[in-house]
């Protein structure tokens, strides 16, 4: 690994038209990746992460900031939310997504074969029908369907293997860079064990560089080499995955550590309870995002937002007062 | 089963005791087994858990022990469903109208669906207490107003929709409909899995801490082995219809036997620990018209014996109130027969 960064996001924005104003679903949100890493991205629901997972790989058009993107061969980045249309075709062959719902990204009418052929097809990677078989062959048993499986509808199948084709799908076009976004959220834990064990296989195998978006911490500490706590459209803690365990920082950080129900007994753990839900994206005043729920809450918190600053190596948090931050675990 | 209202009764600690219990869904496609002479124990004021995946058959549990089940194409085979002595599958639908709500009262795993959205949330309590108490319309509302501060939603709010709360707030709503009459059973269906880990930490605390101010007795169905570690007193983990492994928390958590029990503490990532790779279960679930012969998970057993395809397993007390089905785990020959075994 070098010093590089394969991705570099900066300054990145996105914001919703509504009729009460403007929605701040990403808002102004910095951090790059090097090659072959795994960023984790945690936060509950409607704090952005989705919303960014499509930014970065243009589903969505940015408000403002820039997407850096390497190019491997010439060593240039390019910059995902501005190239154009014709050029954006071409990099899509190299990022790629995998959505949360496996009922629901796949079209019901066509069968596994022609769910995993399509993507060849629609970039025309095999003139020939012999060479296009042997490809969705190998990519069927690179993620673990079965044969007998090509002319299956999706509806015959569970929610493990349709996730499985999900996967397929992505990996046809040899991308670089996939975004995973809530991959195993509709799994039962034996078959989510089973896909991010597939996942950590493929990325061993090929690898990949994966942005892995969940709300459930355990998956992502067990998949992320970094991981970045989102909260209300910015990130608040961004830190090596056992550092983020062992030394949260950030007041939320460390709430939603000490929520997650632990599968184990004498786990004494001083539950903070959070108060309220997440204040509305809707036009946020100019403050920190977290002080209305925050129990460190100061004055300072009130009128400026917090900056994400990086206090040790590696480990940044966006909080006004990461001198006297001290971690719970 | 009928005399046992009026001898001593030295089970009277049970409020309720599901025996035997089968239900099936006849479909013409073939029919669903989807609990099978399922046995359960619930003493007063304890909470167990329901621990299982999708298609295992909580739910069915659930919906059986409410008489809920659809039917067509639910039917319930066999069993009794002795809830402080009586036998609700005997009871008739007026009696079980006043049982549900009044005494056993649910609540559903999705707050955004099983909320009326054209009926203000006071009113939607009101109407639980109304239908199970004589007040008059105005106490009602009244009471309502209560239960809602009760979980923590201030008053004003009384008179707003369900689209004017948030995913908690809602739950938290479903939690003052289900306990406005005072049950003595809450079977709570998966109640957070909809919800954010800080929210769900919220209502499991709300309904912790409500459970014990009702002394209610609580069911609760969940997936996830780490909220049964935090609330219940005894868990039962079904497996295709089936339970599969009945005990105290404490002894289930520390020496779980099951194979599939085992199977499912190793598929989730473990936060103190840093594996490369998760132990999974090998397959899938069965495909619950077409059930294996003899124990249904022996095909994706790591344990399993020849006998295993044969035979269906007996439940086994390995140690007191724990109880297993798998002979081989259990260590033949080491516990004696349940009585969940001796009753075939």
């Amino acid at each position: 690994m070098n010093d590089t960064p394969y991705i570099r996001v900066e300054n990145l924005k996105k914001y919703f038209p509504t009729k009460r104003g403007m929605l701040h679903a990403v808002d102004d949100v910095s951090f790059s990746i090097q090659k072959g890493e795994t960023l984790g991205l945690v936060g509950e629901s409607g704090c952005g992460k989705s919303t960014l997972g499509r930014c970065l790989i243009r589903l969505l058009e940015s408000t403002a900031g820039g997407v850096f993107l390497r190019d491997e061969k010439t060593g240039a980045d390019i910059d995902v939310t501005k190239v154009s249309a014709h050029v954006m075709k071409d990099l899509r062959k190299k990022v790629q997504i995998v959505f949360q719902d496996p009922y629901s990204c796949l079209n019901p009418r066509l069968s596994v074969w022609e769910l995993i052929a399509e993507p060849l097809i629609v970039n025309g990677v095999y003139s020939g029908r012999n060479a296009m078989r042997a490809r969705i062959r190998e990519l069927m048993s690179t993620v673990g369907l079965a044969e007998r499986l090509e002319n299956s509808y999706p509806h015959e199948l569970d929610g493990g293997r349709r996730q499985r084709i999900g996967i397929a799908r992505s990996l046809a076009l040899n991308p670089e860079f996939i975004v995973l976004d809530e991959p195993v959220s509709a799994l039962d834990v034996c078959i989510q064990a089973q896909i991010l064990n597939l996942l950590n296989e493929l990325q061993r195998e090929f690898h990949y560089t994966y942005v892995f978006i969940s709300h459930n911490l355990s998956v992502v500490k067990h998949v992320s080499d970094r991981i970045a706590v989102m909260y209300l459209g910015r990130i608040v803690e961004l830190s090596d995955y056992k550092e983020l365990f062992v030394k949260p920082l950030h007041p939320y950080t460390q709430a939603l550590l000490s929520a997650i129900p632990v599968a184990k007994l004498d786990v004494k753990k001083d539950r903070i309870i959070l108060e309220g839900d997440v204040p509305s994206p809707i036009e946020p005043p100019e403050c920190c995002r977290f002080a209305g729920r925050c129990r460190y809450r100061q004055e300072t918190c009130l009128k400026t937002t917090p900056d994400l600053k990086e206090i040790s190596d590696g480990h940044f948090v966006a909080c006004h007062f990461t001198n006297d931050l001290k971690p719970t675990v | 089963m009928t005399e046992i209202q009026g001898k001593f009764n030295p089970e009277s600690a049970l409020l309720l005791d599901v025996r035997d219990l089968t239900i099936q869904y006849v479909t013409d496609n073939g029919t669903v087994h989807a609990v099978e002479n399922l046995n359960l124990q619930l003493g007063r004021g304890e909470t167990l858990g329901v621990v299982g995946e999708t298609g295992a058959g909580k739910t069915t549990t659930a919906l059986g022990i409410m008489r809920l089940i659809p039917s067509p194409p639910g039917v319930v085979r066999a069993g009794e469903i002795l809830f402080e002595g009586e036998d609700l599958l005997k009871k008739s639908e007026p009696e079980m109208r006043a049982i549900r709500g009044g005494k056993i009262a649910m609540i559903f795993q999705d707050p955004m669906t099983s909320l009326n959205p054209v009926m203000t949330v006071d009113r939607q309590i009101a109407e639980m207490i109304s239908l199970h108490r004589s007040v008059s319309d105005s106490e009602a509302l009244t009471l309502a107003g209560d239960m809602l501060e009760l979980v923590g939603i201030k008053r004003e709010r009384m008179h707003d929709y369900p689209h004017q709360f948030s995913g908690g707030m809602k739950q938290r709503v479903v939690i003052a409909i289900a306990l406005a009459c005072d049950p003595g059973l809450l079977i709570a269906d998966e109640p957070t899995t909809a919800l954010d880990v800080t929210i769900q930490a919220q209502v499991l605390e709300l309904m912790k801490k409500l459970k014990q101010q009702f002394n209610a007795s609580m069911i609760l169905i969940t997936h996830d082995l780490g909220i049964v570690a935090d609330i219940c007193d005894h868990v039962a983990i079904m497996y295709a219809g089936r339970v599969v492994e009945y005990a105290e928390k404490r002894a289930l958590y520390s020496r779980p036997l099951h194979p599939y029990t085992i199977g499912l503490f190793n598929s989730v990532p473990d936060l103190d620990e840093d594996r490369e790779e998760l132990a999974v279960i090998p397959g899938l679930m069965p495909d619950p018209m077409d059930l294996p012969t003899g124990c249904t998970f022996h095909p994706r057993c790591t344990f399993a014996a020849e006998e295993c395809s044969k035979k269906k397993p007996d439940v086994l007390e390995v140690e007191p109130g724990h109880f297993v089905a798998c002979p081989i785990r259990a260590g033949l020959g080491l516990g004696k027969p349940a009585t969940g075994g001796e009753r075939k």
